[in-house]
Order: structure tokens, then sequence, then C-alpha cells
């Protein structure tokens, strides 16, 4: 039986580090579990666990500002935000559906994650709503950085360098997210029949109009395009009109009724559309819009592409393919060669062990980061290898 | 308080310095390089003029491989290096070393990519703020971090600080809005970080490089995200009879679900100094004023400055006056947007940039008068509400040493007070050498000694910048970083 530690202080994370550091063990940070297959999977000697570092540590609505120590369940936290009709405003996605499975998403793991969701093009990721964290760095010390205010450049950014780190970096202990008002209505349109190429103009046109979209998404199998704004009732029904007027050109535009539009998004956002695929591999691609449908129609030529959506306007590429190196290998280039980069998401132990999980990045790149970690955690002691084999 | 301390020339290097001219000679070129006292003396200081050292030399350089090969030079011959753009940083953050070279951005001014479709657009650092909005506005778009001082400071500079401006309380600041950018490290390698997608493989170390001021490289391309401008923007402009009456309207909106475009404040000493220079129309009879900006259709900006209006009335606001032409929309911007040379001309000035919890404003705003009191000197208020980014701009008398010192240790100790109440020293001009020495107000020993790591994972000699943000003592050398 592996051991589990499960610090319920800041001070007893970083005993627990410190002394893994003294007998050079390895651990293996874990929140909810419930992302189990994110990432290389870690061969660590220990589990060190969030579910004891517990608690909502501050909410100033006026503010738009909530804290809460790492292990704190989502549900918990987004719960309280809507009493206040406030949210995060970046739409995280729950990995539940594609890894089957069970568990309480913490918070901590969607800023150890860089998590985010269809609302990323209008409000950023996770990142960009992270303000503060206090985390324990592979030595075992806590560090804060940043802080509770929106506005705060002072000293070095280590708040946007631990955000998607996996917790390759340090324990996150307590993390600080700026809010927002939760949208006082929203309303989408879908535009039907479009090719992937088009569909992607239609969402680049509305995307680039004034009328502030927070989400864009085709999904090529259902032959939909979605687009939704998020407004006050007045303003989104005038909204709907003006958009729905230029989106002409493409075909005709209806409004789906909220819980077909609510239902649509959330399967946008945890991808639904693919996660009952048999495939071996799915693909998270992050690429410029305009480069998406050639990306997905040269991986198609070469029998690499099985299904796909696209979600952020044509920005984010779900995609699922077969799992061998070559194929893997030429998927991972052709994403370098559009300035993009892929990412497997879910795929069996071993292929994860032994592909590159993350987009491989040039020497320089990866050297730089080597050091970076070492400045963080010097022995390699957390999550060996869950980024990059060698790290 | 002492005078800001420089750390001592290096003597090997100040003796070198003719074999270093001919040696960066050769390698920058022509009309790049600048020797004499006459040219140096324009990069002596920046926008916190104060303080001056004049560099070794200034090089200009026109290519990244350029500034490569000039950072692969000072890599190898243990030369200092200050970054520079256009030298507007309030904090002091370009003003050289003696023993050092400047290298400026100013000729990497090239937009080198549009791309509407992907909402994004590619540049040269050296390009100036304003620039990149005036590359797309034909078109609709902007590029949406707007500091005040846009018409000059460059993409270079707003990288290094994380500038905001007016509009970041809905667009956020720079950090939000860069996607990529190419930097050259100390070693004179070249790096893209980042790119044209969204949230890069790897560690994210574009978000360190953003406000890192100039520590870890120079940064000489970015792609940076542009945004299709709203089909109107009309301000509001409420008068108080007390700063928290305002301070409470500030937080009642927001409050209500309402994320303004812009909401700044004014005490009555900035309203009088912007109003007898820009002749805006502001009411010289109230304590407090704020700026609310909407956004929309007319229709939209109607309901939504109904509401807004409901609100301040709620909180007994005494004057209210709503933009009806773009006239008056421009004369109410004009005044918040000179503020800082409409009180340059009154009295010299040094300019604060703390952050507080909006919550805390009105405390905090009673409490910076009477720190500034108390040093016997003047002090005017103009700020970024929304976001509680404060801006006391405390007046004294440059050519009085003394009224100097006392307007610094009043600075100081407003910044002391911004981090009591849960705030911090900066929030978006940075530290550079004005507030290294209040970073352990901040920061515990742990803290600073992780972000020092982290700076000698790019620049474990400190060539870079050396002198700025982390307080000259208790610096972590090669040795100690190791361990
Ligand atoms: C108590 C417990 C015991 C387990 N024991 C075993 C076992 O013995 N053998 C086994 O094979 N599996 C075990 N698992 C499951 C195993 O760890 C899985 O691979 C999986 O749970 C990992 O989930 P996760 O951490 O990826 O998900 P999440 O908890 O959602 O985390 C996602 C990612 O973020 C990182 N992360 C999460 N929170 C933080 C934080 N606060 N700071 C920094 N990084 C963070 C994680 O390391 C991971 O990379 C256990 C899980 C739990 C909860
Ligand atoms: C009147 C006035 C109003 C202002 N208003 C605002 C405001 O509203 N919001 C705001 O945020 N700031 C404001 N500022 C501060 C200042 O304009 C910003 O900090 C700006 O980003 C500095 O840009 P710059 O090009 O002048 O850079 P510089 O002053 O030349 O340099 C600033 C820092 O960047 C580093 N640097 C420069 N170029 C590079 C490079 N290529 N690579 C790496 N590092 C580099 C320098 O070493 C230095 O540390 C204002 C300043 C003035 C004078």
């Amino acid at each position: 039986m592996m051991q589990v530690l499960a610090p319920e202080t800041e001070a007893q994370a970083c005993e627990a580090i410190a002394s893994a550091r003294a007998d050079k063990r390895t651990l293996e940070i874990v929140g909810g579990g419930t992302r189990s297959g994110l990432g290389r999977p870690v061969r660590a000697d220990s589990v060190l666990s969030t579910q004891s570092l517990r608690g909502i540590t501050l909410y100033e609505p006026a503010e738009l500002v909530v804290s809460a120590w790492a292990g704190t369940p989502l549900r918990e936290i987004e719960t309280l935000l809507a009493g206040k009709q406030q949210i995060l405003p970046f739409e995280p996605m729950d990995h539940r559906a594609i890894y089957g499975t069970q568990g309480e998403p913490t918070i901590g793991a969607l800023a150890a994650c860089n998590i985010s969701g269809p609302r990323r093009v209008r409000s950023g990721a996770a990142r960009d709503s992270l303000i503060g964290l206090r985390f324990v760095n592979g030595r075992g010390e806590a560090v804060k950085s940043g802080g509770r205010v929106m506005k705060n450049v002072t000293g070095l950014d280590l708040v946007k360098l631990s955000c998607g780190a996996h917790g390759t970096l340090g324990l996150l202990t307590e993390v600080t997210f700026k809010l927002s008002p939760a949208p006082r209505g929203s309303g989408t349109l879908i535009i039907e029949g479009l090719n992937d190429a088009r569909a992607i103009a239609a969402m680049s046109m509305a995307l680039g109009s004034p009328f502030e979209l927070s989400a864009a998404a085709h999904i090529p199998s259902q032959k939909r395009t979605l687009l939704r704004i998020e407004q006050a009732p007045d303003s989104l029904a005038y909204r709907m009109e003006a958009l729905t007027g230029l989106a002409k050109p493409f075909g005709p535009a209806r409004r789906l009724s909220d819980s077909e539009a609510h239902e649509a998004w959330a399967g946008v956002r945890d991808v639904a559309p693919l996660a009952n695929s048999k495939a071996p591999a799915l693909w998270r691609i992050s690429i410029a819009p305009s480069r998406a449908a050639a990306f997905v129609a040269d991986m198609a030529a070469q029998n690499i592409a099985q299904d796909h959506y696209y979600d952020w306007g044509g920005g984010l590429i779900w995609l699922t393919s077969g799992l061998d190196a070559a194929k893997v290998e030429t998927l991972q280039t052709a994403a370098a060669q559009a300035k993009g980069h892929a990412m497997l998401v879910r795929a069996s132990q071993d292929a994860r062990a032994q592909l590159h999980v993350f987009q491989p990045q040039p020497q320089a790149m990866m050297n730089l980061s080597g050091r970076v970690k070492a400045s963080m955690d010097p022995d390699a002691i957390l999550n060996p290898g869950r980024m990059y084999a060698c790290q | 308080m002492n005078e800001i301390l420089f750390p001592t020339p290096d003597g090997a290097i100040m003796d070198r310095r003719d074999a270093i001219l001919s040696e960066l000679a050769a390698i920058a070129s022509p009309g790049c390089l600048i020797v004499s006292e006459d040219e140096r003396r324009a990069f002596e200081t920046d926008a916190f003029t104060a303080y001056r050292r004049m560099p070794l030399a200034v090089v200009l350089p026109r290519t990244t491989e350029e500034v490569s090969a000039l950072l692969a030079y000072c890599h190898r011959t243990g030369l200092k290096v200050v970054p520079r753009g256009a030298g507007t940083s309030l904090a002091g953050g370009a003003i050289p070393q003696e023993d050092s070279i400047v290298i400026g951005v100013s000729k990497l001014n090239k937009i080198l990519d549009v791309n509407l479709p992907d909402r994004t657009i590619r540049v040269q650092a050296g390009v100036t703020n304003l620039s990149v909005s005036e590359a797309v506005s034909p078109d609709g778009f902007f590029y949406a971090p707007d500091p005040s001082s846009q018409l000059a400071c460059t993409i270079a500079g707003n990288i290094a600080m994380n500038s905001g401006g007016a509009h970041c309380l809905k667009y956020g600041v720079t950090t939000n809005n860069v996607l990529g950018a190419k930097i050259v490290l100390i070693t004179g390698e070249i790096i893209e970080l980042g790119g044209e997608a969204f949230d890069a493989p790897g560690l994210d170390l574009l978000g360190l490089v953003i406000g890192s001021e100039g520590q870890l490289g120079i940064v000489t391309e970015a792609t940076l995200r542009i945004v299709r401008a709203a089909e109107g923007a009309r301000p509001v402009l409420f008068g108080f009879d007390s700063s928290e009456a305002a301070g409470a309207c500030v937080a009642a909106i927001i409050g209500a679900g309402i994320v303004p475009v812009a909401m700044e404040f004014m005490d009555r000493p900035a309203i009088q100094i912007c109003e007898a220079y820009a002749k805006a129309g502001y009411p010289l009879d109230v304590e407090a004023m704020l700026i609310i900006e909407v956004e929309g259709s007319d229709a939209e900006m109607e309901a939504e400055l109904a509401r807004i209006v409901d609100i301040a009335r709620a909180h007994n606001v005494s004057v209210v006056r709503e933009s009806r032409s773009a006239m008056e929309t421009a004369s109410i911007w004009k005044g918040r947007k000179s503020a800082f040379g409409a009180t340059g001309r009154v009295a010299d000035y040094i300019c604060m940039d703390g952050t507080v919890p909006t919550g805390q404003l009105s405390y905090v705003l009673k409490r910076t008068s009477e720190i500034v009191a108390s040093y016997g000197l003047r002090v005017a208020n103009v700020f970024h509400a929304g976001d509680g980014n404060m801006h006391p701009l405390i007046l004294y008398n440059v050519n009085d040493p003394a009224d100097q010192a006392k307007a610094e240790a009043a600075g100081m100790d407003i910044l002391r007070l911004c981090v009591e109440v849960g705030g911090c020293l900066t929030g978006e001009h940075g530290v550079g050498i004005e507030k290294r020495d209040l970073m352990r107000c901040q920061f515990n020993e742990i803290d600073l000694e992780q972000q020092m790591r982290v700076r000698a994972a790019f620049d474990p000699q400190w060539l870079l910048n050396p002198a700025k943000v982390f307080p000259l003592d208790g610096r972590l050398g090669a040795n100690e970083i190791a361990a």
C-alpha cells in the first residue's frame, strides 16, 4: 500500500515535503484525484494529498475575490459564489466525463493545471483569474506570491509560473481567484450545416464583432456551430438580433432554448462529443483559429484524425486518433509547424509514460524550464516526470 | 529616509571603458552605438527623474540577432546591461548604472503582421503602445492595456512592467493580452515563449517574463491580442461630498454585478488641478469625483447608465453629468488623462502606485492625507478605483533636498499602509529602484529568496538590470542558489 500523506495545515505540508526531501523520497500530489489521466503518470514513493487542506479563507463579494485552501472542493466554492450571483470567470471543464473518475475536483487542481473552458475566449484561463498563491516548494518552504488585489506587479510573477505547472514546482496550499458577476442572461445562436472552414470563418466574424461573444464552438459530427452571448436581458435581445443579421452570409441562425443551450455548452466544456469515443488517443490542440481547419484536414488525410470538434472559435481542437508512435510524432510535429501545440489528454498509462504527453519543446526551452524547475524543486521530488520525462 | 542607493561601480569595468566601446562597435551595426556624453545624457534617467546615472554606452540594435550578439558579449565579459524602451518608467526601472551599458529597443519599431480573423498582431517590441492600437483602429479593433503614457511607452516596457491602464477593469492588464514573445537570454540564446495559440505548453515562462522588469532577458518581439471595440462608449461624471461616499458607490456598483469599462477616482485637490489645466467642466465644490465609463449601443449605454445613476443616487451623489456628445466625452476624459501633466505644472510630484482592497479605499485615502500632512506636504489622488490601484501624487519641490526626502518618506509610509491593509506596493508601475528597499514589507526572506532563485535560472551572474527589484543586501549569489 502506498503511503498517503494528508497534511492538515501548511506547516504540516512543509514538514512532509522537507522530510521527503531529506529521505530522498518522491511525492505525487493528489487533489480530488478526478484528473488522474492528465499528464504523464507519476511514479512516486508517496502520495501527498490536499484532502485535509480544506476551507474557504476569504470571500469578499464587493471586491470580487475568493481565497481557499487548495483541497477545497470546487463545488463548495461554486455554491458559495452562486449565492451572490458570482462565478469563476474561466468556466473550468470537468474531467470526470472523459476519465470516468469519481471524486470531487479541487480548487487547487484548477490552478495547478490551468483548467479553463469555453469562456476562455472572453474571460481568459484560470491563469488570468488566479491573483494569489501560497505554495510549498521542493525545499519544504512556504512561499507567497501575488495577493488578494487585482492589480499587483510586485516582484516576479510566481503565480503565473505555478499555474499550469501540474504540481511540478510546488504543492499549492492556498489559492486566490478574482471573480466576475454571473451573467444576467445568456443566449446561444446555432447555425447548421457548415463545413469546418466556413464554421471557423463564421466564428471569427462573430468573435470579431462588437457584440462580445462569450463562446464559439463548432461540432462537425452534429453539423452545429454555436455562438454564445452573455448579457443583461435587454442587451442580450438586441445583440442576438444583431448577430443573427451578421451571420446571414453563413446561413440562417436560430436561437436555442435555454435548456438546450445549457446542455450544449456543458458538453463543449466537458468534451461530451468525444467522451465515449473508443479511439485510443484524445488530443487537446491549441492553435490559431485560421490554421485549425487545415490542420485537421491534413491529419485526416494522413489517417491520423478520427473525430474532432472545435472550441474557442477554432483556437482549441479536441481530436481523437490512433496511438502508434509514428502517428503521434506526425501530429505533434504538424501542430508545432502550425505554431500550435498538442497535449495527449487521454491515453493508456503505458502510452502516456512512453510518448510526449505535452508538446515537445525546443532544447533551449527545455534547458531553461529545467533550470526553473530546479530553482523551485532542486531534488525533483514533486510529481517527478508529470510534464516531461526528464523533469 | 535615505537616498536610494546604487551599487558602487565596478572599477575594473570602468577602467576598460575604451576597450569595451571598441568591442561594442565591432558588434553593433553602424549608427547604433552611442558613446558621446551629450547623447548618452538622454538615457541617464527615466520618468523617475530624481535619480540619474550615466551609462558607459548605449546601443540601439536593429535586429534580434544584434541583441543576441550584444548579450552574448556582455555574458562573456561580465558586463551589466540595462534594457530600455521609451524611458517612461515611474519606478526608475530603466535608470542605468555607471558600469553598465543600456540596450534600447527603440529602433525595433515595426508592426510585423496584423491578423484580424485571429484577432492578433505581431510587433517588434520597440513599437509604442498607441501605435499598436492605431494600426488596427481603422478596422474597429484596439489593443486593450492603455497606460496614460501610451503615446510614448513601448510594448517592451509594458511587458517588462506588466502595465495597466484605465480600461483594465474590463479588459485586463498586459499579461492578459500577450500571447507570445521573442526574448533573448543573457547567454544570447533566442527563445520563443508562447506564440499564436492560447496557453503555451510546458511551464508558463511567458507569464513569468511579463512583469519581470528587464531582469530575465530582452524582449524583441511580441504577439498581442487585439479586441474589437464596442459600438460606443460613454462616461458619466459623479461628484460626492465625501470620499467615503464615492468609495461606497464604487463597491455598490461592483456588488450589483456591473463591471464598467473604467471607474476613475479624483479627490478635491486633483479635481482643482485638472480643471485649472483642462477646463473639463469638473465640479469644484465636491470632495470626490468618479468618472465611470460604459460601452455598447446607445440603448445599452442608456440602460447601464440608468442603473449606475440609481446606485449613485442611493449614495447621495451631489453632481451627475452624463456625457451627451463625443465632445463632452473627450473633455471629461481629457481632464483625467492629463492629470499627471497638469500636476507637473503645479509642483514636482512623486506618484505612488499601491493597490488596496477596494473595501479599504476610504480608510486609505483618509490615512494618506494624514500621512502626507504630517510631513508638511500636499497630496492629490487620482486613480483606478474599480481595482483599488491608488496613485497618490505627493507634491514637493525637487530643488529642495529636505522636501524631496520628506516626499519620499511619506510615499514609503503610504506603501507600507497599502500592504498593511492587504494590498501591495505596486499595481502597475513596477518596483524598479523606487520600491526595491520596501520589498521586505510585502515579502519575507523565503518569498524573496524563491524569486531570486527563479531569477538566477535566467541570469545567475546578475547582469541584467541588476540593481532593481530586490534589496541590494541579502541577494543570493550563484553559490547560495545551488545550495
Ligand atoms: C488519497 C488517494 C490515494 C491514492 N493512492 C493511489 C495509489 O496508491 N496508487 C495509484 O496509482 N493511485 C493512487 N491514487 C490515485 C492516483 O493518484 C491517480 O493517478 C490520481 O488520483 C491523480 O489524480 P490527480 O491528482 O491527477 O487529480 P487532481 O487531484 O484533480 O489533480 C490534477 C493534477 O494537479 C496536481 N495537483 C492537484 N492539486 C494540487 C495542488 N494543490 N498543488 C499542486 N499540484 C496539484 C496533481 O498532481 C495532478 O497533476 C490515489 C488518489 C487519492 C486521492
Ligand atoms: C505620464 C505617465 C503616465 C503613466 N501612466 C501609466 C499607466 O497608466 N499605467 C501604467 O501601467 N504605467 C504608466 N506609466 C509608467 C510607464 O509608462 C510604464 O511602466 C511603461 O510600460 C514603461 O514603458 P517604457 O517603454 O517607457 O519602458 P522603460 O521605462 O524604458 O523601461 C521600463 C522597464 O522595462 C525594462 N525594459 C525595457 N525594454 C525592455 C526589453 N526590450 N526587454 C526587457 N525589459 C525591458 C526596463 O529595464 C525597465 O525596467 C506612466 C508613466 C508616465 C511618465
